[in-house]
């Protein structure tokens, strides 16, 4: 009896020391389920197969990477929890999270309270790497995003008068709107109305019929996939059959699945096209349904959340440390990273500028229409 | 003008789905005297049960749909007479405040057991009956909108009928008029209050099924808004008059419409509640009610 307890406890000692042997914790929070669960799982899945090749090759500074990941639901006040979860009971070393603009900053503030660097993969707010000299993100952001959508609206939609249908309740939605008012009333163009919704929202009946009645020539629509899809449904049953485009927040299997023909003639803004043809990019989504199988495809959330943890690596490669002020200048001096989404140079506003793919939806089908540099 | 009949006939649809949910809150309070919150839960169980047997009819065609409407209506109002006879039942003499909160956590039982196996990623509903768009001058009106009025309608008829007409709804009229005197003339009030929840969850699921077809995006966690505002639509007509939960649901869904579509539209929730707080300062019984003094 004394022997078996005495090799059970040798047994839990081993174990616990093997668990706490030298592993770099890099924390994730992720919407995996939820309404915008697409998100969290296309960045979660884009981020572990990073994680997994960097571990294949070697790990960093001699030791393996260990990425523990919390599901924030796509519910608000969540990512906060877990965000504190990662930092004081998991001691991570740096944060990679979030899609949504909203969610990550929740988290800003905390990690820049820990001085745990965070790279947002896909959170285009600007606010978001204002927070603190500790965030950082690896896409382009809205001011960008709004301005190609106002060209492309005007230059290749040949549209005057525009209705912008926006949540009032998701920070990415009021930034998008904003910024694309802006250019597109400076180059001429009329917003003829302007409607709110919140997020959670099921009927646009109501602002869709004014928006028809004020003869848009067509609609701009900076939400997520699911109000994206609703929308344009329930456009198309009221018999607006102008062309409706939004921005990032429309990247989803679910929109068309939701949306179905009523998207044919739609358009929006990403980071990242499948379609794209450069042999990075298809060796990326080889790789990608390698690991998850054939009919996953990776959309612009599994691109930029591999990107981020390739840029977080190089960057503790450079500071040959985990610590948190090494870190961090290491990440501010990230120039002419090359990944799939394009070259990441972090600039003094911690953001990265980036080139945007527009997407065409045509016949059920995307189709990959054009890249626009920044 | 034609924008004016756009807003009302998308009111109009939007209201008779608020109204078949207010109408189980409402027959609930009228024989219990309290407000079943597990009732929005239960019209996300209807929705979650038209998905999985929309998917073994073709879709798309009428008889499909209908037995699709029916299977998710038996299996509702099933569930709402298990909860009745597991979870309130054994409380029916205990405190109001008690049923009350047991009845709070109902509700948060189906929705987070609804996470764990439907899963909490919203999913596509199917085109369960077929779907056309009708123009009349400048006005566009689709089926679905027709078919929800039209079967809201038709249920609530049906509902008026069933309490007025036969003798199960004499019955139930006689428990919620004194429950004691309705056992001592025999009335088994078990059956009928067994019954007055199958009823109502029943109308549920409809509610249910109407709503994901209009909405076709759904998950475990879309009862609460639409509940919320049924119950709200079943306190603004009066809680515990049938009538007047359907006149409470239209009305706020035709609110709700006009300011959605007007400039206002961010202040849609805020404006369509403060009308409720003006109309119950006015007529605090609801716009049907009658106003009694409860013996304390």
């Amino acid at each position: 009896m004394k022997l078996a307890s005495r090799l059970l406890l040798t047994l839990v000692v081993l174990a616990l020391a093997l668990r706490a042997q030298d592993t770099i914790k890099i924390g994730e929070y992720a919407s995996l389920t939820g309404k915008e669960a697409s998100f969290g799982q296309q960045s979660h899945k884009g981020l572990t197969l990073a994680i997994e090749e960097l571990n294949a090759a070697g790990g960093v500074l001699g030791k393996k990477l260990e990425l523990i990941t919390e599901d924030n639901q796509t519910k608000p006040g969540e990512s906060a929890t877990a965000v504190k979860k990662l930092i004081s009971r998991d001691k991570v070393v740096a944060l990679i999270g979030e899609v949504a603009s909203g969610r990550s900053l929740e988290a800003a503030p905390i990690a820049q309270a820990a001085k745990i660097p965070m790279i947002a993969p896909a959170a285009t707010n600007p606010k978001v790497t204002q927070t603190g000299n500790y965030n950082f993100r690896v896409c382009f952001i809205e001011p960008f995003q709004g301005t190609v959508m106002a060209k492309f609206a005007q230059t290749d939609l040949k549209a005057k008068k525009v209705a912008v249908l926006s949540s009032v309740s998701n920070a990415y939605s009021v930034g998008l709107a904003k910024f694309f008012k802006e250019t597109f009333t400076a180059n001429g163009g009329i917003i003829v109305s302007e409607k709110n919704f919140s997020e959670g929202d099921k009927d646009f009946r109501a602002q869709l019929t004014a928006v028809k009645a004020a003869g848009a020539d067509a609609v701009f629509v900076p939400s997520y996939y699911t109000e994206a899809a609703l929308i344009a449904r329930q456009a198309r049953d009221l018999g607006l059959n102008v062309p409706f485009f939004g921005g990032d927040g429309w990247v989803a299997d679910q929109l068309l699945e939701i949306g179905g023909e009523a998207l044919n003639g739609c358009y929006y803004s990403t980071h990242f096209s499948p379609e794209n043809q450069d042999p990075v990019v298809q060796a990326f989504v080889k790789k990608f349904k390698a690991r998850w199988g054939a009919n996953e495809n990776p959309d612009a959330f599994a691109a930029l959340g591999y990107d981020a943890a390739y840029v977080l690596v190089d960057a503790i490669k450079r500071a040959g440390s985990t610590e948190g002020p090494k870190l961090r200048n290491a990440l501010a001096a990230t120039k002419n990273f090359s990944g799939v989404t394009g070259v990441t140079n972090i600039d003094a506003n911690r953001d990265a500028s980036k080139p945007a793919a527009i997407i065409a939806i045509k016949n059920g089908k995307l189709e990959f229409l054009k890249t626009v540099a920044p | 003008m034609s924008e004016f009949l756009q807003q009302l006939l998308n009111g109009l649809s939007l209201g008779a789905i608020y109204a078949l949910i207010a109408l189980g809150y409402t027959m609930v309070y009228g024989v219990l005297r309290f407000i079943n919150f597990a009732h929005s839960d239960v019209f996300m169980v209807g929705a979650f049960i038209g998905y999985y047997l929309g998917k073994l009819v073709p879709e798309g065609t009428l008889w499909g749909g209908l037995l699709v409407l029916s299977g998710a209506m038996i299996g509702c109002a099933l569930l709402g007479m298990f909860i009745e006879r597991v979870v309130y039942r054994p409380l029916r003499h205990g405190p109001t405040l008690n049923v009350l909160i047991t009845a709070i956590g109902v509700s948060l039982l189906l929705e987070y057991t609804g996470q764990i196996v439907f899963g909490a990623a919203p999913r596509t509903f199917p085109q369960i009956f077929p779907t056309a768009n009708y123009h009349v001058g400048s006005l566009t009106i689709s089926s679905n909108q027709v078919f929800v009025i039209g079967v809201a309608i038709l249920l609530m008829i049906a509902l008026q009928l069933i309490v007025f007409k036969t003798k199960i709804g004499t019955a139930m009229r006689a428990v919620s008029l004194n429950p004691k005197a309705a056992q001592l003339v025999g009335v088994n009030n078990n059956v009928v209050i067994s019954f007055t929840f199958g009823l109502g969850s029943a109308l549920a699921a409809a509610g249910g099924i109407l709503y994901a077809m209009n909405y076709p995006s759904i998950d475990p966690l879309m009862g609460v808004m639409p509940g919320l505002k049924a119950f709200v639509a079943a306190i603004l007509g009066g809680i515990g008059n049938i009538p007047g939960a359907a006149l409470g649901g239209l009305l706020l869904g035709t609110v709700e419409t006009f300011i959605g579509g007007s400039q206002f539209s961010t202040y849609k929730d805020a404006i369509a509640f403060a009308i409720l707080i003006v109309i119950l300062l006015f007529k605090p019984a609801g716009l049907l009610g009658k106003f009694t003094i409860e013996k304390v």
